[in-house]
């Protein structure tokens, strides 16, 4: 699947595209299909969204997984500092990544 | 929004501009535009002769233009100096630094924001070529004439 | 230390009410993000990988107790309680939003300090030896020079939109701690005839095509040096390559032209120059030189260090260095412990080194090019009581120069433009190496980590480098050896194939093992690689 992220214009918050607006957890991604290019220039135009770019993914037992390691490292949260993702009590989080 | 500023006491000068090949290959044309690859030493023997110099910035990031305008100020040239191109309100102060003393950006620019840039600092830390007394010169009043 | 007068300060806090302008500029949607971000960049503002990142200048490597206080004051209320010392010295917050950014900057210039061309294609933060003023072997102190050329490059009206950034280094000793030749501009001063004047190296740098600056000048007397540097910047920012970005740095153009012709163009240029009044007179760089005075040392203290915790000398004899003034020392304090992250500090630590900074050495504090502090004027007699301190707030590893004092840089846990992760390689490597003896008997090993060809972690001046690549959506690390960035500069050579994330642990050991082998009395791990050369190792490795 295709899904669409960028981070948010005033908080530099990594953000996923939900459908209906922005969510911080990749989880709630949808697939945006071709739409991706428009719905990027339509939200970055009304300041939604900064740096927006489409990327691949896939949906696995743990959700929505980006295909490269730097989105699922923008997903997660820096992998060396566990207490600053987005699962700070998972030790093992840095894991999802790799 | 400000399509054409100018800083000089005179009329903007209204004479179309010929490339510098055309200009140093004929002697009737008083204005010239420079691009940012060509070399603006090759017009200074003939800087008497000139009352315009446009410097084309094709993109606001191509700086070759600061140098261009520094160079023919630094020879002496006291015609008219206009910035043309991707001119941006944030780099007026620093063109303004380097002689420009007109400009003529591709998108018109904000009044205020072009005021309240020109107004914003006070003062210099280099000396350049538009007169202005940099901070240096300011500490050692004795050595004003640097 | 140097001390704003009024005029400095209108600039700085000129420049704080002018972001704050562009920054509103763009939150009100008058900016685009491609408008918005060359001018975010001129003042050290990144999007990164999880949110926008604050690069703050710390000119020269120097900070007040008062000023790395306010570091740590920003890091605990706007970012998420801590900062991230880099290899150019300065101090980068990772988790900074756009909306405060002006108001940290504001806070910033209330200590003195901004973050004013930390980015873009123009001339970055000037960087210097962390040991300036109170080394022994320094013929003078160069922050001066420094300072004088901070201002100058300050909105330098012609030279901010370069070709690419442009980075100077200043130093004043044999001993090249602030790795100046691998600089586009090195300065290292010298006396001549009892005159103060600079060598001047031209076109080093790191990157894809890392190269050791060559000479271009042996001397350039105090009162001219501006004049020069507008010549050799100007020939840059005319004849420097645009049409690639990879190509836009000064070295290709030194490369390039020929290092006899670009002087050539130079010294045509500065003939020029010299005549129309560009330099300050030596009454400037004087006023600012006597903010650098050396402090009023005491005298007649103890020279003795009461060695019996063997903790404490094991650390002192790793981590403090000579000072000029007999019964003071010169202390580093390692942001390299064995599990945490190179050049982190939190909030608390940030504010222990201010305080220590404070109590024990005369106000200030340096940040090194290898991502550690410097708390330059310390007694002797109160080495003790610091390394207590920095014991409990686990500052006090003893691995300087070591093997696990490892350069990293941010890598793809941070950087959007990282290919590999550099901390957890930093970090296994640091396990694998742990046991103290094992360093000590190791000696001198410079290991520096860049988690893309960008090579902020200056991986081609290790004595072991590493680079982290991406094969296939892999994190895939090359080994390097060989490379200095100390007086005797050198580049790291590629061993062959890259390693997984442990494979390259293992080759290290690998390498290790070889020097212990093949050393000879007194030789360190990068001499005995420049006599026997690669093959051994590689055999080692791949063998």
């Amino acid at each position: 699947m295709k899904i669409l992220t960028g981070n948010d214009l005033v908080s530099g918050d990594v953000i996923w595209w939900a459908g209906d607006g922005w969510s911080r957890q990749v989880g709630d991604s949808v697939d945006v299909g071709q739409s991706g290019d428009d719905l990027a220039r339509t939200e970055e135009a009304a300041l939604r969204v900064v740096g927006a770019y489409v990327i691949d993914a896939t949906v696995t037992e743990d959700g929505v997984r980006p295909a490269h390691i730097k989105d699922r490292i923008r997903a997660l949260g820096p992998t060396v500092r566990p207490d600053l993702t987005l699962k700070p009590n998972d030790a093992d989080t840095g894991n999802w990544v790799i | 929004m400000v399509e054409f500023l100018s800083f000089r006491e005179d009329d903007a000068t209204q004479e179309p501009t010929v490339t510098v090949e055309a200009f140093t290959g004929q002697s009737n044309s008083t204005a010239v535009r420079i691009e940012a690859s060509e070399d603006a030493r090759e017009l200074l023997p003939h800087l008497g002769r000139l009352s315009l110099v446009e410097v084309n910035f094709p993109a606001f990031g191509d700086g070759r233009g600061y140098s261009a305008a520094r160079i023919l100020r630094e020879a002496g040239y006291g015609g008219e100096l206009r910035a043309v191109g991707d001119v941006l309100v944030d780099q007026i102060v620093a063109m303004r630094r380097c002689g420009f003393d007109s400009f003529h950006p591709a998108k018109a620019l904000d009044d205020a924001a072009v005021e309240r840039a020109l107004t914003r600092y006070a003062n210099a830390y280099q000396k350049s070529v538009d007169g202005r007394a940099p901070i240096w010169a300011k500490r050692h009043p004795e050595n004003l004439d640097g | 230390m140097y001390r704003y007068d009024s005029y400095d300060q209108s600039m700085v806090d000129a420049r704080v009410e002018e972001f704050r302008d562009q920054v509103q500029r763009r939150l009100s949607g008058a900016l685009t993000e491609d408008q918005f971000k060359p001018l975010r960049l001129m003042n050290g503002l990144y999007l990164q990988l999880h949110a926008y990142m604050l690069r703050v200048a710390i000119p020269y490597g120097t900070l007040s107790a008062r000023q790395m206080r306010k570091l740590g004051e920003i890091a605990a209320k706007y970012d998420r309680g801590y900062g991230h010392f880099t290899t150019r010295q300065n101090l980068q917050y990772n988790w900074i939003k756009l909306a405060d950014a002006p108001d940290i900057l504001a806070e910033l210039a209330s200590v003195e300090m901004h973050a004013i061309q930390t980015s873009g294609n123009c001339i970055r933060n000037i960087s210097s030896d962390q040991y300036a003023g109170v080394s022994p072997d320094e013929v003078t102190d160069p922050r001066p020079w420094a300072e004088l050329l901070r201002q100058w490059s300050s909105f330098h009206p012609e030279f901010t939109y370069l070709p690419r950034k442009f980075k100077i280094a200043v130093i004043a000793s044999d001993e090249d701690r602030a790795a100046m030749r691998l600089h586009d501009i090195g300065l290292k001063l010298v006396e001549r005839d009892g005159r103060i004047g600079a060598e001047v190296y031209a076109g080093g740098g790191m990157g894809r095509t890392p190269m050791v600056a060559p000479l271009i000048r042996d001397f350039v007397s105090e009162d001219e040096i501006v004049s020069y540097l507008e010549a050799c910047l100007r020939v840059y920012n005319r004849y420097g390559r645009r049409d690639n970005k990879y190509k836009a740095r000064i070295k290709i153009l030194v490369h390039e032209l020929g290092v006899e012709e670009y002087k050539r163009q130079v010294e045509e240029e500065f003939a020029h120059m010299r005549t129309l009044g560009l330099n300050p007179p030596v009454e400037e760089l004087d006023r600012i030189r006597a903010f650098f005075a050396p402090p009023a040392y005491e005298s007649d203290l103890s020279e003795d260090i009461d060695r019996s915790d063997p903790a404490f000398a094991l650390w002192v004899d790793r981590q403090v260095a000579a000072h000029k003034a007999p019964s003071y020392a010169i202390v580093n304090i390692s942001l390299k412990p064995l599990t945490g992250i190179p050049g982190d500090a939190s909030a608390e630590q940030i504010e222990l080194v201010a305080s220590l900074a404070d109590q024990y050495s005369l106000d200030e504090i340096r940040v090194t090019h290898a991502q550690n502090l410097v708390l330059p004027h310390v007694k002797k007699a109160d080495l003790y009581a610091i390394w207590q301190k920095l014991d409990e707030a686990g500052l006090a590893e003893a691995n300087l120069d070591l093997i696990t004092d490892i350069i990293a840089c941010p890598g793809l846990d941070y950087c959007a433009l990282a290919n590999a992760r550099s901390i957890p390689l930093a970090q296994k490597i640091a396990q694998r190496f742990a046991n103290a003896e094992r360093q000590a008997e190791l000696g001198e090993l410079k290991l520096k980590i860049s988690g893309c060809i960008n090579a902020c972690g200056h991986h081609h001046a290790g004595h072991i480098g590493i680079l982290g690549v991406d094969r296939k959506g892999v994190e895939n690390f090359q080994l390097l050896l060989g490379g200095s960035g100390a007086g005797d500069a050198s580049l790291g050579q590629i061993t062959g194939p890259g390693f997984s994330e442990d494979g390259v642990v293992d080759a290290i050991e690998k390498v290790t093992d070889i020097y212990l082998a093949e050393r000879t009395q007194g030789e360190r791990f990068l001499d005995t690689y420049r006599r026997i050369g690669m093959k051994p190792f590689k055999e080692a490795i791949y063998g």
